[in-house]
């Protein structure tokens, strides 16, 4: 694909409830954060793109709503429904089309609303709503359809949570930085079998940005531009009885895409890091195996290793991932900051020594029905 | 500058969305609700095409597009493809109060699976791949919660 870069990030600190921010002010910080990193201002910027999730804002059409807060006047405006990942490709391929440099924003307030009411709404009004199943039930039922056609063990999912609540020590931003064991993990309430407490991604306030910019312009910018060496998205069945739970066909497919896009054959030799979905532990093992690491049912065992941690072969959510700070749609842009952070070696605390590519994947829909993969390097 | 959180209460207002819908079940859901509520009966379509038969049943085929064969009657029994108990229950959701849960489940007779919810088991009981069997209420009303829940088939293995 044409030189697309990424040339500034920004992300407001992620907590479990900011009460003394409203959504715009959460925008606000995120959008002159982004700005900043890149050195430009908002009349640098020509398009404006907003994600946001009305039933989390209780307000319709809540992408419109933060537009102010964006500096949105006579720009070229559009609203993402859905993941990070998503919107910011949506962005990219603005700034394909020639209409300018984008900045683009997502926000999420978990702690203003009822999560579980709300992930209940996105099942089948007719056939599946009213049982009450939402998000952690049905992500409860992929678990077990994973771990018992595998042989993955809970220890296996805990391991995942231990590493990146430990990550997450390293990283300022992150709302949950804790030190704990698998023991710990297993001493933690189900909320649904397989699913313990410490296995899950808590509620989140935050808001992330980045600015997107075409290789002409991202010459002129004050940060080091990390580029998009590909992207690439797919989908599976809607109702969950239709899909193979315990397998991530769409990841698989949207690896393939993107790793064709970036000349990538080997992952695992060739990537140097990973950010990957791990709202609920199993998830991190289930996305390392859509997207190539490892052979399906092998992840567990990877991580055991050691293989995923900090200072492993491939480390895996070191930013300490969405286990650790969960503002849901803003969870894949900060997997994609993630990325541009280790590759620019601004990570801070947490930098993975030489990132020369870097992969971010995000998730949209019930048990990852959607998925979004994304390469990003330092060399155009 | 000071910051106004030590001087200031936050002010936080309440609210609550309450929006009236309906849905339409179309043809094939109001055939299905009504053989469930009427008969008892679980009613599948066939893809020609991919020779699958969806449950819950679909007009079209979502894999080739094809139009779907309507009807394959299917048993009240199944699989248990996968399952988990709900140990957290929040009142406004949960059909269901005790010990619960959700599997999908694979009637006999069907390609593809369902949700619903699981009852009548005891801690430890259900298994993946076990066979369980649904259990109707006595008012039905045309919806899915005309069958009460799913539980495991006694003595089967
Ligand atoms: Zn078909």
């Amino acid at each position: 694909m044409e030189p697309v870069a990424i040339v500034g990030v920004g992300m407001t600190e992620v907590k479990r409830e900011r009460a003394a921010d409203t959504v715009a002010d959460l925008v606000f910080e995120a959008c002159t954060k982004a700005l900043a990193d890149s050195g430009m201002g908002i009349d640098d910027i020509d398009i404006v793109l907003t994600g946001s999730n009305d039933f989390f804002d209780g307000r319709t059409i809540s992408s419109m709503a933060v537009m102010d807060a964006c500096g949105s006047y006579d720009k070229n405006v559009s609203t993402v429904e859905g993941d990070g990942t998503f919107g910011a490709a949506h962005a990219v391929m603005r700034v394909l089309a020639g209409w300018g440099t984008c900045l683009y924003c997502v926000h999420h307030k978990g702690s203003e609303s009822v999560m579980p009411l709300i992930t209940n709404a996105m099942f089948d009004p007719l056939y599946e709503r009213f049982l009450g199943i939402e998000a952690v039930t049905a992500s409860a039922l992929q678990a077990r359809a994973y771990m018992d056609r595998y042989g993955v063990t809970e220890q296996q999912c805990a391991a995942v949570s231990v590493k990146n609540h430990g990550n997450a020590r390293l990283n300022p931003v992150a709302q949950m930085p804790l030190e704990i064991t698998v023991d710990d993990v297993m001493a933690s309430p189900y909320l649904a079998d397989p699913i313990k407490l410490l296995d899950c991604g808590p509620i989140s306030d935050g808001a992330s940005a980045v600015v997107i910019a075409s290789a002409d312009r991202a010459k002129d910018v004050s940060g080091r531009p990390v580029w998009v060496k590909g992207i690439g998205y797919s989908c599976d069945a809607f109702h969950l009885g239709d899909r193979d739970l315990s397998k991530v066909d769409a990841l698989q497919a949207a690896a393939k895409k993107a790793y064709g896009d970036a000349g990538i054959t080997d992952p695992s030799g060739q990537v140097d890091l990973a950010e990957v979905n791990d709202a609920f532990s199993y998830m991190e093992l289930m996305s390392l195996e859509g997207l190539g690491f490892c052979e399906r049912g092998g992840a567990g065992a990877l991580t055991e290793s050691g293989a995923t941690a900090l200072g492993g072969k491939l480390p895996v959510n070191a930013s300490g991932g969405c286990i650790s700070s969960n503002p849901v749609l803003v969870t894949g842009l900060n997997s994609i900051i993630e990325c541009v952070l280790q590759v620019r070696g601004d990570a801070g605390d947490h930098q993975v020594e030489g990132v020369g590519t870097a992969v971010a994947q995000g998730v949209n829909g019930p048990c990852g029905q959607s998925q979004c993969v994304w390469v990003l390097g330092g060399d155009a | 500058m000071d910051d106004w959180r030590e001087s200031q209460e936050i002010l936080v207002m309440d609210g609550r969305i309450k929006v009236p819908y309906t849905w339409s079940a179309g043809e094939v859901g109001t055939s299905y609700l009504e053989a469930l509520r009427d008969e008892k009966r679980f009613l599948g379509t066939r893809c020609p095409n991919c020779d699958i038969v969806y449950h819950v049943p679909r007009m079209h085929c979502p894999d080739c597009f094809t139009e779907c064969e309507r009807y394959v009657e299917l048993a009240g029994q199944g699989e248990l493809v996968t399952w988990t108990v709900a140990r957290r229950h929040y009142p406004p959701l949960s059909p269901l109060g005790g010990r619960f849960g959700y599997g999908v489940i694979k009637l006999d007779g069907a390609d593809t699976g369902f949700l619903h919810l699981l009852a009548e088991f005891e801690e430890g009981e259900l298994v993946t791949g076990g066979r369980v069997e649904a259990v109707f209420a006595d008012e039905r009303e045309g919806s899915m919660l005309d069958v009460k829940y799913f539980r495991p088939v006694k003595g089967v293995e």
